[in-house]
């Protein structure tokens, strides 16, 4: 009982990673209806940005800071760039782009920063959590910046103009137009903000699984499984989901017989695939009704 | 009078089909002009031609400057408020929600707050449940919030995409008197598009009648009710 | 948690290939054909082994647009019914001794019978679901086939040797060039049946579905038999595909199918035009030559390079190669016209 329990703490702290790249995940899909695969590589190359600018001295908290700015910026010039063009051809096309936006990023942080893993600094310490064995202080930190997060978002999309000009682009483009909204530029700021989310889950994630560019691509698979369970247009069952996704990958590893490290993420999968299955619409997500 | 809106040889498209085959007609400031017609006749595309919602040729003014390569929002920001076919209520938001959606593009805070009560002297329903998701609402409890949230706007300009559609009989009588009253009271432009023609040649000053994307006959609402063609065709009497 | 449901009024996720254009003229097909007969007389042996790897590849990718271009689903785990397919006929030929012809229909059923049995909880499950559970399928792959549990019959992670078969009846071929031309019959038998279901009743009914899932099940179309029979049908095709490239490369190993391979398939499917069989093939040269191109530029940047490129063709057709045909069929017509 007390494995079991021991492995939910765990899980819960393994799960506020993938909660807070589940929250860009679903950032994002608000704004444009689709995964955006690239988004494991954003978060990577906003991190090794921060990593850099501290390596040229400056401090962790300013380092964040400005990686956050440039990482906002940078999604919506990537937006308006590459993927506005692509607006009006087909979703499947707009998936072929974001594969190769993928390639681009991981490619060059390849050639700036090379495949050697480095150590990432982590402002709240390594230390035992509350003297638990379990979650250590960075853990717990990561799990309130990613509670901390929710609300500002919360906060943002219900008591903010431009958060409600943004709900209702995505619920309804052509009637937000006809409220003067510019949907387009909704589109762009979408990204901004999944970047920004992003790079902060980046930025948290690194000191756990240590950068190197292909850090994020296990996190970004269990990122869209977590958002997918807790429904995709609901940042609150976004977190719910990654903690459950950290569980279920901790307690599978455990208590399945035979399945090694290798096997996780795929049973981790077929589980959530399953609730789906049950639940097409996700544990938080708004039932969609089809008609014809 | 001026002319507010200045409509010119207007074609549109939809893909290869054309729908409207060179309209032409004015809206004089202050006016309540209704567009009558049959089912497919070209109506509704005449409106989303106004906000450029459907590829067009020709040459719309409004207050003088030209609408043509504009964005729908930007031809909004301009003062024309569109309330679509189907309403288009964000059914997930609240009443309020969608109120303040109307306002989006104003600045003026105080005035935005005070519009809003405004609404709901208007539409005392709206006020009751001011804060239940809009999809909860009847249907012309809906088409209330609809033009409640046009008028938001402060538009100069009102398109509305046959308003009295899945409506009783006795709410398009309330609706269709608050439209007039927002005409006279507020001076409020009105394009109103219906097929229940009765009741829309009665509010309107002006009518024009649509068939098959070409405008068929046009003048004061009161002579095109009583013209036996129109009687026959879309009054069914 | 909203007491007010969404409405969705979806455009179909997958647009619709016009049933005439789905594939190329009688007068085109056979000058390709042609040209593909043709190919060993002018090339190395080199070249004649990327062919054919060009025809399988094109093979798979054709299995994909059947899946989603014809019946709307989306699938990123193409590269587990390669992998199955692959090695059924490794196994059958290294371990049964059964002659490398007749692995491909064994694995081709094998696969569809997987791909069917998939299909069904796939059924609820349709978008960026569909995609999720696909992916788990493709990640899940390489690592089932090293477990230790089947490791007598797959080799485990070292995986198998497979012979290259020798040209029948002592014809003076080489390997290479033989296996070309039994590549070339496969695929052409396939691309002719495949053609032919899309333009049948089942073909119709896979339209139906990836148009308008609701109408199509109001119209009295069997939504979870059609949908499966595409998963199916597909999963066979990548079968056969995932078996000859099995004996094209003579070896197959776990490290060999995974994620990146069904990603490849479905740029493949992207760059080809989706829905559209001709565009298969050059969907296959894309990703077969694209990289190698990539890295000739740039060694280090091979990846961004390769990223570039693949921007540069999805700006310039947004709808894959059958856009470019289509260009290239009304310049035709207007020239008729002078």
């Amino acid at each position: 009982m007390e494995l079991f329990t021991n492995q939910i703490l765990a899980g819960i702290a393994t799960g506020a990673i993938y909660a807070c790249m589940a929250l860009a995940v679903v950032m994002i899909y608000q704004a444009i209806d689709h995964l955006n695969f690239a988004q494991g590589e954003m978060a990577m190359f906003s991190t090794f940005i921060s990593w850099q600018l501290m390596q040229w001295g400056v401090p962790y908290w300013a380092a964040f800071v400005l990686t956050l700015a440039l990482s906002f910026a940078a999604g919506i010039a990537i937006e308006r760039l590459l993927f506005k063009p692509l607006a009006k051809a087909p979703i499947l096309t707009n998936v072929a782009g974001f594969i190769a936006l993928y390639a681009i990023i991981n490619s060059f942080a390849g050639l700036i920063w090379d495949f050697t893993i480095k150590q990432y600094p982590t402002p709240f310490g390594s230390s035992p959590f509350l003297g638990s064995q379990l979650i250590s202080t960075h853990q717990a930190g990561m799990i309130g910046i990613t509670l901390l997060l929710l609300l500002m978002l919360y906060f943002f999309f219900q008591f903010t103009r431009v958060g409600l000009a943004m709900r209702a682009a995505a619920s309804l483009p052509e009637s937000a137009r006809l409220v003067g909204i510019n949907t387009s530029w909704m589109i762009a700021l979408g990204w901004g903000m999944a970047a920004a989310i992003g790079s902060i889950a980046g930025m948290m994630i690194a000191p756990v699984v240590f950068l190197e560019p292909n850090m994020m691509l296990g996190v970004l698979i269990y990122g869209f499984a977590a958002a997918v369970l807790g429904g995709l247009t609901s940042p609150f069952g976004a977190v719910i989901g990654g903690f459950l996704v950290g569980i279920f990958e901790n307690l599978a590893g455990t208590y399945i017989p035979g399945v090694g490290n290798e096997l996780k993420l795929p049973i981790a999968l077929a589980l959530i695939i399953t609730v789906l299955v049950v639940k097409p619409a996700g544990l938080f997500g708004r039932h969609i009704v089809k008609r014809v | 009078m001026t002319m507010l809106l200045n409509v010119k040889d207007l074609r549109a498209y939809y893909g290869q089909v054309q729908a409207l085959h060179g309209l032409d007609f004015q809206l004089n400031e202050g006016s309540l002009t209704t567009l009558l017609g049959a089912n497919g006749a070209g109506k509704t595309t005449t409106l989303r031609a106004i906000c450029n919602m459907v590829r067009s040729t020709g040459a719309i003014e409004f207050d003088g400057a030209s609408l043509a390569s504009r964005s729908t929002e930007n031809i909004v920001r301009l003062g024309i408020a569109h309330v679509p076919q189907g309403r288009g209520t964000f059914t997930t938001m609240t009443v309020e929600e969608n109120l303040q959606l109307g306002a989006i593009t104003r600045a003026d805070k105080a005035g935005i707050v005070s519009d809003i009560e405004r609404m709901y002297e208007h539409f005392p329903v709206l006020k009751q449940r001011h804060t239940q998701q809009a999809g909860t609402l009847s249907g012309g409890e809906q088409q209330m919030l609809a033009v409640a949230r046009a008028l938001m706007l402060r538009p100069r300009l009102m398109l509305l995409d046959e308003p009295s559609f899945g409506l009783a009989p006795l709410i398009v009588r309330d609706l269709f008197a608050i439209l007039g009253k927002i005409n006279r009271e507020d001076k409020v432009t009105i394009l109103v598009v219906e097929q229940n023609a009765q009741l829309a040649l009665e509010l309107a000053d002006k009518a024009y009648v649509i068939e098959t994307g070409r405008i068929v006959m046009a003048g004061p609402a009161k002579e095109i009710a009583t013209n036996e063609d129109v009687r026959k065709s879309y009054l069914g009497y | 948690m909203s007491a007010v449901e969404d409405v969705a009024t979806e455009a179909p996720a997958v647009e619709a290939v016009p049933k005439r254009a789905m594939t190329l003229g009688a007068g085109t097909s056979l000058v390709v054909l042609a040209l593909l007969f043709l190919v060993p007389a002018f090339a190395k042996n080199f070249i004649v082994f990327q062919m054919t790897m060009l025809l399988i590849y094109g093979l798979a990718v054709l299995a994909l647009n059947i899946l989603t271009g014809g019946s709307g689903q989306f699938s990123l785990g193409q590269s587990a019914f390669y992998a199955i397919g692959a090695y059924t006929s490794a196994i059958l030929m290294e371990q049964y001794n059964v002659n490398y012809a007749l692995t491909l229909p064994v694995a081709g059923v094998i696969c569809f019978g997987a791909g069917f049995l998939f299909g069904q909880p796939a059924l609820r499950l349709s978008g960026v679901y569909l995609a999720l559970a696909t992916f788990a399928l493709a990640t899940a792959m390489p690592q089932l086939l090293k477990l230790n549990f089947f490791e007598k019959w797959t080799g485990g992670v070292q995986g198998l040797v497979v012979t290259k078969p020798d040209a029948p009846f002592g014809l003076h071929l080489s390997q290479d060039v033989w296996l070309y031309y039994f590549t070339l019959v496969v695929v052409v038998a396939i691309y002719i049946f495949s053609v032919n279901l899309l333009r049948s009743r089942s073909g119709r009914a896979f339209m139906a579905i990836r148009d308008n899932e609701i109408a199509a099940s109001a119209m009295g179309i069997d939504v979870a038999l059609y949908k499966t029979l595409a998963f199916g049908v597909s999963a066979g095709i990548t079968g056969v595909a995932g078996g000859l490239g099995a004996i094209a490369v003579q070896f197959v190993a776990p490290d060999s199918y995974t994620i990146q391979l069904a990603i490849s398939l479905f740029l493949g499917m992207v760059v080809g035009g989706v829905g559209w069989l001709p565009g298969s093939i050059v969907g296959s040269a894309f990703i077969i030559f694209v990289p190698n191109i990539a890295e000739g530029i740039s060694k280090g940047l091979s990846g961004a390079v390769f990223g570039v490129l693949l921007f540069l063709v999805i700006f310039l057709v947004p709808h894959g190669a059958r856009q470019v045909a289509v260009v290239c069929q009304q310049a035709l017509g207007k020239l008729r016209g002078l």
